[in-house]
């Protein structure tokens, strides 16, 4: 056991509006410059919908993230170095999102509004911030928010055509999530394994993953080894650019910007404890749907007088220690198991995980049929308007059960919360159905619900 | 590169994972990023209701970028709290510091300044200038004419306002100064720089518009309900709902900084709703969606009250609701019935029964005031406490303890069979409406006969019989006019009735009302509906309201924790009022000198819109009571508020104001006023309204910051553009002289470009500035002074510089300080000395003008039916002294009158400022508190108000006290040494104190609970009853068929009418209903140019439509498209979605046309902004005045500039033209 520490994050998709404000916050802060123009380290993509870049989980496309080889052996999709130098794929990789697959950035002519009199009121038009040539505009980095054009963009999401029979498009059975996304500061980052200058790394005090901006060479592997197309190359610096989780920030204490600004509350950020020497192991389980259990076992109990022990002898700060005792993320992620890795099956470990959205089950308990049956709350899940298998599908390499659990057991804490708020009865049997009890579906309820700054972070 | 390969490394993980040692300095380059010299607090002026402490941070001198602050002081232990406040739009609002769309400087149209120039080497004096420029048709007509198409000229700010106040000046003289307005939207997000403008009209005499109810905001159901303008829960009161229903609300969207109250509410066990006719944001969150057609709320809640109605009161009656039905609302009290007009032996509803018709007393004061009720206790008719005939009965204690007026406990008798009279079941006819038409719903009441006072015999009924019968709820067993039951499509009202007109099941209706109402018996009222611009924007949006809110008050949510109605549109809630008040309107120097115009109305006939009515309003109206003072255009209706002393009209009437105490030779009020009700009643004068296009009628000068209003809140921009601006417009429509208004003067040709200077404040080249005549630098919201406050939080937030105004940019109070100065200096040359401006005003609601027309009948002086009396049977009228070359003094002092204007004393705080912001040392304000630092006047307002400070609103409780003899001084007293600076809300938000300008009766850390001072403290609402009313018994209701609340149906789809503008329909073209939500990717009502918003979506205007109309217009998703109808074009791209309906179409609001808008094919002209398509059609309801709740206030009470009950038809935009010559 070689014992390291990791901080991560944990974001509540059930409370997510959709706003963007992380989104804005984060670019204000970071990359809102020329040769940034274009990176977003976090973005919001709302799901079905084909996200930002285009289609980045089309890894048949793409070739990210780790594969097993015939031997059961973890390498990396888009092939391994020795690979790259015998092919001559160092200098030409084809497996590269562009332009198109992201945007062309552009502005307006604004200073035509000032300008002199003309025959019918000026307008800005727009203007590529690469080419300066007028534009008409066809892409974006959110092209497809709230379901826009949906008759050509959710077709197109990877997710969707993963789900065996016909999803409807229609008004009526209409559904939506939103999905906020930076780098996931993988435990098994394919980033760094990509580059080629060894500028890529993973912090050893706290996990982040960073491009040493003077070492970078601007081969830009590490942009189609991370699946999650979440590395960045700067035009303009010809380096790469990535989500850097705030470490100036981290490091004084505070969370990181997407979280602080995070005005739907939905974001928690926490340490973790994990067991190094089983990172290897944990990413190559044959089975993708194992893959999410594979790396929940790689956790491990701050609270275990054994655990700190050896944290200690590894080198793990008392401090770290302590923040991972009171995580939230250990809680929602490893006690409660209601949150879950983003595509696990790209072998990464990744870091920042995911509390599926609920609604709308409700009706199912309390309204219609269901008065004389409250245990119809579980068909009510499998009939909820977002299809479980389209959340198995994004969350756990298709584990559908596990995802119907963290759903059953939200469910069960409102339902208990509803009768004590009401002062009424009600039997805690279901409570313990769900691997709840009352004062665990308080805290919990608490967690999610007060939220307290201090609570979160 | 060395190094790595010789250095040893630690490999561990088998050896997958290596441990390597090397250099991290370069880590410092995100540290050197983030690192900043300072933060400071802040927040955005935006009508948004947002109103979020921003934490603006500061790197060398330059703002980097702003996150929000997370400081607030806490809910309390169980609650989730405030932070952090803020959206993606106000995160990027730092982009605008160093845009370049940022206006730098001073600019005037180039082309008036040539005739500007060359008419000052003519004249000397500058008023004579302006007057050759703007009396001579052709010089006028060249500069008005290229209004909008560039050409601004960069100018000194001297210049411009030398200009400025020759023209202001000229108009005094000429026209008079209420020809000269002022238009800056909701105070509350800024209020202070609001104040500035508003202050030096008001000491003009210029008018004020209103907001409010132009942006359809206001919900006229709440003053006809409640007499309150609005009063809401702050958006942490959702917490403590259990059955939350959005309705017309999108949370997620428009209440951003709120919306996870709601997810977290979830949490705790409440159910959550969502009624839109869209799949919105907010369905996400839903527990159950309904999806109704737009505009058929009312249907869907007239059936919930009919299933709350049949099972909660009449099957299972619930003792709760019953009891807060007696105690609370206009139930029990009784009605009386009259002949219905459609079937001479049916009744229907008349008017409130009073104590006059009953007793003739000459010792009981405002008899006519006083409606009664039964009293089972006692078996007799009584007059309960807390009635409007009580509220300004001096010696009674107003408060709704179940007494009588000897001090009797009552128990009134919610129906007449609880009566101790005989009753009978009569025959009543209520109006329904529909598309089809009008009809007739024949139903049974339960009625009693009474004997008046002068011996008339009349049958009665009480509120509650009303409502179950119009309901149909079955009451006698085998009913053949009621409903059979919740499945009876047949009876109106019922479940499946609405299911016929909204889409939505019935049973879904049925389910939903039973959990609603259910689970507010369950938990003390705790059933909440969160509504807002989706059922509020629409011509009959008091009938949406008004249905929603019976469903509340029937089940006693109203003034309850987590219950009640939550409507939020618009930032209407200014916290520290009185001090705000007092400034704005330069009270502490004339109390009552400044003219409080009702938007909608200006513009309506200012833009003459007027002239262009297609509305039938014979369809509005009911069939089974018929008015003798009815009129066929909406108009007409204006003008008989205008003379009736309901609405206020300025300009006032078509003569100078300043010219009657010179004409009359005389400045007494007295001798003046019988000599112009003289020169009235013959036709010698005429109120200014009657005539709108004639030139002395017109507006001259006009005044605008803080806005955008020619595109984002200039409902029918394109009249606009024609009629008041003189510019190149998109306007289709031609008047209909087919239905022209009997009481108005019709020109064959109206005037073009009425208005003669257009001075806009802004930082960003829109199309406001872009419009105006003079543009003045404003400072952004990163570079002032100023304070904010919302109704979905408690605080209240200052503005703080962050760095000082950029270029040639100032606050808005030192820009109008400026102009004030250059103006008075001025008016010492060219108008000096006093003159006496004769001002005439509406009667005021909170006045004793609400009780000055009883009985809710209309008695027309014009028509010879009642003597004209000023402040009686029409405007009141007050003489106003004016010395303009004092302007200046007075703006920046604050004037000792402000004392007087409380009710209480004052002068302690009055005095106190005097050492805080330094005294004037010479001047009419020599020894006042200045107000020449924009921080000095926060200081003064937050001094002067009750919400900031503790010490005055400790006296206003207890003034409140005396008046309803209820023990209410409690509430305030955790405050009562507590004052509120600008410093101290700058070290951490601040929540209001709780204060009697509210009703909430919550304190100690509660949350701020609307109504509950009436449900805690028995403290009445202003209305006639003193109660909640269901029903309202005035003229003008019952003729359009609104005593009771009901449903009426979007109005009629018109695209184009028969006169207008011939557009050949092309293939592929369709007709969709046209709505102007608001938007995701705009900051709010006014800013769509930002580009990281821009760029967050598709950067430029975008419509949604359903791929079912895309199919049929034949295009694809992105594709360009033209929208029309009579009112203009707005040209824009697609975007397809199946969250959308088929046949509607959302232009999501303030999409601007400066901003990637291709020419139309149509008119030939640069596409509109999302207003082109729109037009206000103005309802006659809502300009009843002198009755009760229903009087005018600024911005409590008129018509609304409603813009959603409208069509257009669509098209592909086959040539893409963006004509840049």
């Amino acid at each position: 056991m070689k014992i390291k520490a990791q901080i991560g994050m944990v974001l509540n998709l059930d409370k997510c509006i959709g706003c963007h404000t992380c989104s804005v916050t984060c670019k204000n802060t970071w990359t809102n410059r020329p040769g940034a123009e274009y990176m977003w380290f976090n973005n919001v993509e709302t799901k079905p919908g084909v996200g930002f870049p285009k289609r980045w989980e089309d890894e048949d496309q793409y070739h990210g993230g780790w594969t097993l080889n015939a031997k059961g052996k973890l390498q990396l999709r888009a092939g391994n170095k020795l690979n790259k130098i015998a092919l001559g794929k160092i200098f030409y990789n084809n497996d590269m999102p562009e332009m198109d697959n992201y945007y062309e950035p552009w502005t307006y002519d604004y200073k035509t509004l000032f300008g002199p009199e003309r025959k019918h009121q000026p307008v800005a038009r727009p203007k590529s911030q690469i080419t300066g040539e007028n534009m008409e505009l066809t892409t974006g980095p959110n092209w497809d928010d709230d379901l826009a054009g949906s008759t050509e963009y959710v077709q197109q999401d990877p997710n969707m055509q993963k789900i065996e029979g016909d999803i409807k498009k229609n008004f009526e059975q209409a559904f939506m999530m939103y999905l906020p996304r930076l780098c996931e500061h993988c435990l098994n980052a394919p980033c760094v394994a990509s580059c080629p200058s060894g500028a890529m790394y993973k912090r050893d005090e706290d996990g982040i993953v960073l491009v040493d901006q003077e070492r970078c060479r601007g081969w830009r592997f590490c942009m189609t080894g991370c699946p999650y197309k979440k590395v960045y190359f700067n035009w303009k610096t010809h380096k790469a650019e990535k989500c850097t989780f705030c470490y100036p920030r981290i490091e004084e204490g505070q969370p990181t910007v997407c979280a602080e600004t995070c005005v739907g509350r939905i974001r928690y950020i926490g340490a973790m404890l994990y067991d190094a020497d089983r990172v290897e192991q944990a990413a190559s389980t044959p089975d993708e749907s194992k893959l999410y259990e594979a790396q929940l076992g790689l956790f491990l109990d701050p609270n275990d007088p054994e655990v700190v022990k050896q944290a200690l002898k590894d080198g793990i700060s008392e401090e770290m220690i302590a923040a991972a005792q009171k995580s939230p993320i250990y809680k929602l992620a490893v006690k409660e198991k209601i949150a879950f890795p983003l595509h696990p099956e790209y072998r990464t470990m990744p870091m920042v995980w995911y509390i599926p959205p609920l609604s709308p089950v409700m009706s199912y308990f309390e309204g219609r049929n269901s008065i004389k049956d409250p245990d119809m709350i579980f068909p009510g899940i499998d009939q909820m308007r977002i299809p479980v298998q389209y959340l198995a599908n994004l969350l756990t390499g298709g584990n559908v059960p596990v995802v119907k659990s963290a759903l059953y057991k939200l469910a069960m804490m409102r339902l208990y919360m509803r009768a004590k708020t009401s002062g009424k009865d009600f039997d805690t049997s279901k409570l313990t159905r769900v691997g709840l009890t009352a004062a665990r579906a308080t805290s919990l309820y608490r967690l999610l619900a007060i939220a307290r700054y201090e609570d979160r972070f | 590169m060395k190094s790595r390969f010789f250095n040893k490394v630690e490999k561990f993980n088998g050896t997958f994972t290596q441990l390597e040692e090397n250099n991290r300095r370069w880590e410092k380059l995100y540290r050197q990023r983030w690192a900043h010299d300072k933060v400071v607090r802040t927040t955005h002026g935006v009508n948004c209701t947002g109103s979020c402490s921003w934490n603006v941070y500061v790197k060398q001198g330059i703002i980097t970028w702003e996150h929000q602050a997370t400081d607030y002081p806490e809910c309390g232990a169980n609650m989730p709290g405030y932070e952090p406040r803020g959206c993606p739009r106000g995160a990027s609002f730092s982009w605008y510091e160093y845009s370049p769309v940022r206006i730098k400087y001073p600019y005037i149209r180039g082309r008036l300044w040539k005739l500007w120039t060359a008419a000052k080497k003519e004249h000397d004096n500058p008023l004579a200038a302006w007057a050759s420029i703007v009396e001579d048709p052709a010089k006028a007509k060249e500069y008005k004419s290229v209004r909008g198409h560039g050409g601004l000229i960069r100018v000194h700010r001297n210049e411009a306002l030398e200009l400025i106040s020759a023209a202001c000046l000229y108009t005094i003289k000429k026209y008079g100064p209420d020809r000269i307005g002022g238009f800056t939207p909701i105070p509350a997000m800024s209020m202070m720089s609001f104040s500035a403008g508003a202050r030096f009209i008001a000491l003009l005499g210029g008018e004020q518009m209103s907001f409010y109810d132009w942006y359809a905001d206001l919900p006229p159901a709440s003053p006809q309900v409640w007499g309150e303008q609005t009063d809401v829960p702050e958006s942490a009161e959702w917490y403590n709902s259990s059955y939350i229903i959005m309705w017309g609300s999108n949370v997620p969207l428009t209440r951003t900084p709120d919306a996870h109250f709601m997810t977290e509410a979830r949490y705790k066990g409440a159910k959550v709703v969502a009624v839109s006719p869209d799949y919105a944001e907010n369905v996400k969150f839903a527990d159950d969606w309904l999806a109704p057609h737009p505009g058929s709320d009312s249907a869907v809640a007239q059936a919930m009250t009919y299933v709350i109605l049949d099972e909660f009161y009449q099957k299972h009656p619930v003792d709760r609701f019953i009891k807060y039905s007696k105690q609370f609302t206009d139930l029990p009290f009784l009605v009386e019935l009259g002949p219905s007009a459609a079937n001479s032996n049916h009744f229907t509803a008349g008017r409130f029964v009073r104590i006059s018709d009953l007793v003739h007393d000459d010792t009981v004061v405002n008899p006519e005031w006083k409606t009664v009720v039964y009293d089972t206790r006692q078996q007799k008719i009584v007059v309960p406490n807390g009635t409007m005939g009580q509220e300004y009965d001096a010696k009674e204690k107003w408060n709704l303890e179940l007494k009588d007026q000897e001090g009797n406990e009552i128990d009134p008798a919610l129906s007449v069979n609880d009566q101790d009279a005989t009753t009978t079941q009569a025959v009543i006819d209520f109006p329904a409406f529909s598309n089809e038409g009008n009809a007739v719903v024949i139903r049974h009441i339960p009625v009693r006969k009474l004997t008046y006072a002068d011996g008339s015999e009349h049958d009665v009924t009480t509120v509650y019989d009303l409502m179950m019968a119009q309901m149909g709820i079955n009451r006698i067993g085998d009913d053949e006019l009621a409903a059979k039951d919740a499945h009876d499509a047949t009876s109106f009202f019922t479940p499946a009735w609405q299911e016929k007109r909204s889409g939505v099941k019935a049973d879904q209706v049925i389910q939903i009302a039973r959990e609603f109402a259910q689970n507010a018996a369950d938990h003390d009222g705790a059933s909440m509906v969160i509504m807002g611009g989706g059922v509020n924007h629409w011509f009959n949006a008091d009938m949406n309201y008004r249905t929603i809110i019976n469903m509340l008050m029937l089940c006693g949510c109203v003034g309850k924790t987590g219950g009640g109605w939550a409507h939020y549109v618009g930032q209407e809630k200014l916290r520290p009022q009185e001090g705000w008040a007092n400034i704005t309107f330069a009270n502490d120097w004339e109390k009552g000198g400044a003219r409080q115009m009702q938007g909608t109305t200006w513009y309506y006939f200012a833009t003459d819109q007027w002239r262009y009515e297609e509305i039938d309003n014979q369809a509005q109206k009911s069939p089974v009571w018929k008015s003798k003072h009815t009129y066929l255009h909406n108009a007409d209706y204006n003008q008989l508020a205008i003379r009736l002393g309901w609405l206020p009209s300025y300009p006032q009437f078509n003569r100078n104001p300043l010219s009657f105490a010179k004409d009359y030779g005389t400045t007494d009020l007295a001798k003046i006023t019988p000599k112009l009700v003289e020169e009235l009643k013959k036709g010698s004068l005429h109120f200014a309204a009657e005539d709108p296009d004639a030139n002395e009628n017109q507006p001259k000068a006009f005044f605008l910051w803080r806005s955008n209003l020619f595109a984002s809140s200039g409902k029918g921009a394109e009249y606009f553009m024609k009629h008041l601006l003189g510019a190149e417009n998109g306007l289709l429509a031609k008047p209909n002289s087919r239905r022209k208004p009997t009481e108005m003067v019709w020109h064959d040709q109206a005037a073009t470009g009425k208005l003669d200077l257009v001075v806009d404040m802004d930082f960003r080249m829109v199309s406001t500035p872009m419009y105006s005549d003079v543009v003045l630098p404003a400072a952004t919201w990163y570079e002032k002074k100023d304070l904010s406050s919302t109704d979905m939080h408690p605080f209240i937030h200052p503005f703080n510089d962050a760095i000082s105004p950029m270029w040639e940019s100032k606050s808005d109070w030192q820009q109008f300080k400026l102009l004030a100065k250059t103006f008075s200096k001025m008016a010492a040359k060219y108008l000096p000395g006093v003159h006496y401006d004769l001002k005439s005003a509406p009667l005021g609601h909170d006045t004793p003008g609400e009780i000055a027309q009883p009985l809710g009948k209309i008695r027309d002086w014009k028509k010879g039916e009642v003597e004209p009396i000023p402040g009686k049977t029409m405007p009141s009228l007050t003489l106003i002294p004016r010395d303009y070359s004092k302007v200046y003094e007075k703006f920046i002092t604050l004037g000792p009158n402000v004392v007087n204007n409380y009710g209480y004393e004052v002068q302690d705080q009055y005095d106190y400022l005097k050492d805080l912001n330094g005294v004037a040392a010479e001047g009419i304000g020599a020894g006042c508190p200045l107000l020449d630092e924009d921080e000095k006047v926060c200081d003064a307002i937050l001094r002067l108000s009750t919400a900031s400070n503790g010490k005055l609103a400790d006296r206003a409780w207890a003034k409140k006290e005396a008046q309803t003899g209820e023990h209410l001084t409690d509430i305030g007293r955790g405050h009562a040494d507590d004052v509120m600076s600008f410093k101290k809300i700058t070290a951490q938000p601040q929540e209001a104190y709780p204060t009697p300008i509210g009703t909430s009766a919550k304190h100690g850390g509660d949350r701020y609970t609307p109504f509950s001072l009436m449900t805690e403290r028995k403290v009445p609402t202003r209305t006639l009853t003193g109660r909640e009313q269901f029903y309202v018994d005035h003229e003008v209701f019952r003729e359009f068929g609104e005593g009771l609340a009901t449903y009426k149906p979007s109005l009629p789809p018109i695209v184009l009418a028969p006169e207008d503008t011939d557009v050949k329909p092309v293939k592929d073209e369709i007709t969709l209903k046209y709505m102007t939500p608001h938007g995701k990717w705009n900051i709010h009502t006014m800013y769509y140019d930002n580009l990281e918003m821009l760029t967050l979506f598709r950067g430029g205007p975008t419509v949604w439509i359903s791929p079912e109309d895309a199919d049929q217009l034949k295009v694809k998703d992105n594709d360009w498209l033209e929208a029309y109808n009579r009112n203009g074009v707005v040209t824009a791209r697609a975007v397809v979605s199946h969250r959308m309906p088929k046949g509607s179409m959302y232009m999501y609001h303030a999409q601007d046309n400066e901003i990637y808008e291709p020419l139309s094919t149509i008119t030939g002209n640069r596409g509109g902004s999302h207003n082109a398509p729109t037009q206000i059609h103005v309802k006659p309801t809502h300009m009843v005045g002198g009755y009760g709740q229903l009087s005018y206030a600024w911005n409590y009470y008129g018509p609304t500039g409603n813009q959603r009950d409208l069509y257009v038809n669509v098209r592909k935009l086959k040539k893409v033209n963006w004509s840049e010559d």
